[in-house]
């Protein structure tokens, strides 16, 4: 069983939904960003996603492509990305690491090298934007024989015809984009969410988060309520953004904020856990 | 004599007189789907939109379900006589094509070799060769009932082209252009202002071409309902890079027609500037079985290829990657960070190519040159000098090698040029680059 199967299925039996968090590796610098990772676990975190930093973030909005550039400039690379999670492997055995970004830096890598690497770092699984189903063969199969989860996007462009084309060599838990459009922007219609969910969940065992426009912990409930997963990206890194000096420089206070605001989503991922056990789904 | 028995005569080898007239005869036939040679060049992509290694659909899963319904309405437009009908009639009537094939005699005798032709695409309407494209997409995004139509410019002439075409069939236009880019080609800001478009400066990453072609798709990502995205070159993911060179045929299909028209026979050699590359690909892909007639592209050196980051050119200079959709030749650094290129012209200031350019690289069918800023500069003034046309930057570029290579051929060398586009919008770059002029 995978770290990634693991969690869920604890998290099954606590009767709550995961809250998986987002930061872009390096931003705003390497050590920053060593400490705040080590930090999202105790702050409330479930899982952990990292974001490989990219020029050319196509499905991104300004926070996250922002947060990407600010990483490079800090001299951000893969190699740095991989030695990041490594050094939290020191001390955290546990907490599933998913590697998210775009497929350019890792082609260049070289995919089997890559993926070598990645799981000697400690990394769980991996979601590549610009990988659809229909260019499995690059990357997708050479993770999974690898050991490593693909985690899939499923979209609300996702129709019923496509979604086992999708679901297919999806492992670890389906990614559901609750709206179409970039990272960051806009607010899910909550009643679609959740017969989003239910119509993925009629194709998959797998664990079902959601994300895209979670903001605060009453967003995070309604969506706990609903699914498997909360995910949490543009808010953490605008809380992040939030705490930096004139010069971008970052340090123990973009720990805090980003800490503070994740305890803060934790609470409305586990305030939902209640209602669910009662039977009583939080509705929009 | 049938539609297929002709494409197949044609095929088979030099055409007839009778063959060559058959563009202004018959109508656009590349989009219908030709009988080709069991070993012809011509036939990519195969179903995954691949041409060998580079192409193919690297988008985000919200795109795909689009991506795959408009590779089934292009499939079913190129079946429709209709469709061909109604573009041709445009092409004709509106766009003004064919447009002529001119002997640059004054060229060719201060060169004193190879006899060499202007393919001059500069004179369609709105100025360059960027309009055979856009009239197929908008035709075929009315087909598929999108009301609003997105575009990426670098130069402009696709926005304005884009722009031009939305405003006569009455649709929505929204034009992303770098920041950088908007304050050197004003001219066509203004140009896609006064045609209704809204033009959006593109404020992130290097705040050019490859930028406004991110927030493209971030838009179309988020408008997938009613947008449809009309990509300008022969790049992105499939079915973009077909389509876009399957609208841009028309240019060798006519070149090889006029050419038997003026020498009753094939050019020798053509030549064609590329940035994305959808004018050379327009004008080579009718020739490619052709194997007597020599093929250029040109790409920008910018500064030299040997600057870091300096040029634009992807081919010379890059290596395979994945960007925008595609597998191609793409200038980035050793972590596969995509490079912002240079070029003195906005057109050709692209980080990537057009992955049939790529493939065709590597197959060794067309051969890749570059030319910089200075000799596209001085292919600029020796054009407008000698032939009283000011061309566009970009086919400036593919000149400044016809300036090398001419003077090396026979005198009886039929050579091409593909005069992609016109250099109004470069005058003020142009005179800058003499010294502050205003």
């Amino acid at each position: 069983m995978s770290r990634i199967d693991r969690r869920f299925a604890q998290l099954r039996d606590k009767r709550r939904a995961a809250l998986v968090t987002f930061v872009m590796a390096g931003d705003p610098d390497p050590a920053t960003s060593r400490a705040l990772l080590k930090a999202l676990p105790q702050a409330g975190a479930d899982l952990i996603e990292i974001g490989m930093p990219f020029t050319d973030p196509m499905a991104d909005g300004p926070a996250i492509q922002a947060a990407g550039l600010r990483a490079l400039r800090a001299g951000m690379t893969l190699h740095g990305v991989l030695h990041l999670v490594a050094q939290f492997r020191e001390s955290d055995a546990h907490t599933p690491i998913v590697l998210m970004g775009y497929y350019n830096p890792i082609y260049v890598y070289g995919v089997e090298k890559f993926l070598v690497d990645a799981k000697a770092a400690g990394a769980d699984g991996l979601i590549v934007v610009d990988l659809p189903p229909e260019e499995d063969a690059e990357l997708c199969l050479p993770a999974l024989r690898a050991g490593l989860s693909f985690i899939r996007l499923a979209t609300p462009t996702t129709d019923e015809a496509r979604l086992p084309a999708v679901l297919a060599n999806t492992s670890g838990f389906v990614y559901y984009v609750s709206i179409a459009g970039i990272t960051g922007a806009g607010r899910p219609d909550y009643s679609r969410v959740a017969e989003a969910v239910a119509r993925i969940k009629a194709h998959t065992p797998l664990p079902v988060a959601v994300g895209f426009g979670v903001k605060d912990a009453s967003a995070a409930a309604i969506i706990a309520a609903h699914a498997d997963g909360v995910v949490v990206g543009s808010a953490l890194i605008d809380a992040l953004a939030g705490t930096l000096d004139g010069e971008g420089r970052g340090g123990e206070a973009a720990v805090k904020a980003v800490s503070a605001l994740v305890r803060e989503l934790a609470s409305g991922v586990a305030g939902a856990a209640k209602n669910s056990a009662t039977g009583e789904k939080v509705s929009a | 004599m049938d539609a297929m028995a002709r494409l197949t005569s044609w095929m088979d080898g030099p055409a007839l007189p009778v063959e060559a007239a058959r563009p202004f005869k018959s109508g656009n036939m590349t989009l219908q789907t030709p009988i080709l040679q069991p070993n012809s060049l011509r036939q990519g992509p195969d179903a995954h939109g691949h041409f060998g290694i580079f192409g193919g659909r690297f988008v985000a899963e919200t795109l795909m379900p689009l991506i795959l319904s408009l590779e089934k309405a292009y499939e079913e437009a190129r079946a429709d006589p209709a469709y061909h009908a109604e573009l041709q009639n445009l092409l004709t009537h509106y766009v003004g094509r064919p447009s002529p094939l001119y002997f640059a005699e004054r060229m060719t005798q201060h060169l004193g070799g190879a006899k060499i032709y202007f393919k001059r695409e500069e004179l369609n309407h709105t100025g360059a060769h960027k309009i055979n494209n856009v009239l197929g997409q908008i035709l075929l995004a009315r087909r598929m009932g999108k009301k609003r139509i997105i575009a990426e410019t670098g130069a402009g002439q696709h926005g304005v082209a884009t722009a031009t075409a939305c405003a006569r069939f009455g649709l929505e236009c929204i034009v992303y252009m770098g920041a950088v880019d908007v304050e050197r080609q004003k001219p066509n800001v203004f140009r896609m202002n006064m045609l209704g478009a809204k033009v959006v400066p593109v404020q992130s990453g290097a705040r050019t071409l490859k930028d406004a072609m991110n927030e493209a798709l971030r838009d179309w990502v988020t408008n997938v309902e009613d947008t449809f995205y009309c990509i300008g070159t022969a790049a992105g993911p499939h079915p973009y890079p077909a389509m876009v060179r399957d609208f841009q045929c028309v240019i060798g299909e006519e070149t090889r027609a006029q050419m038997f028209a003026a020498e009753g026979r094939l050019p020798d050699s053509a030549f064609a500037c590329i940035g994305g590359g959808s004018n050379a690909i327009g004008l080579f892909h009718p020739f490619l079985d052709d194997r007597s007639v020599e093929l250029y592209g040109v790409e920008a050196a910018g500064h030299g290829l040997n600057v870091e980051n300096g040029h634009a050119a992807s081919l010379a200079g890059g290596r395979p990657g994945v960007l925008h959709g595609n597998r191609t030749y793409l200038l980035m650094d050793p972590e596969g960070q995509i490079l912002e290129g240079h070029s003195i012209s906005a057109g050709l200031d692209y980080p990537g190519i057009g992955p049939e350019h790529a493939w065709l690289k590597e197959t060794g069918r067309v051969t890749y040159l570059s030319a910089t800023d200075e000799e596209a500069l001085a292919a600029f003034h020796l054009c407008a000098q000698l032939e009283g046309i000011i061309p566009a930057l970009e086919p400036a570029h593919a000149l400044a090698r016809i300036i090398d290579i001419a003077p090396t051929k026979p005198k009886d060398h039929l050579m091409v040029l593909g005069l992609s586009g016109r250099g109004d919008k470069d005058l003020a770059t142009v005179a800058g680059s003499l010294g502050g002029m205003e």
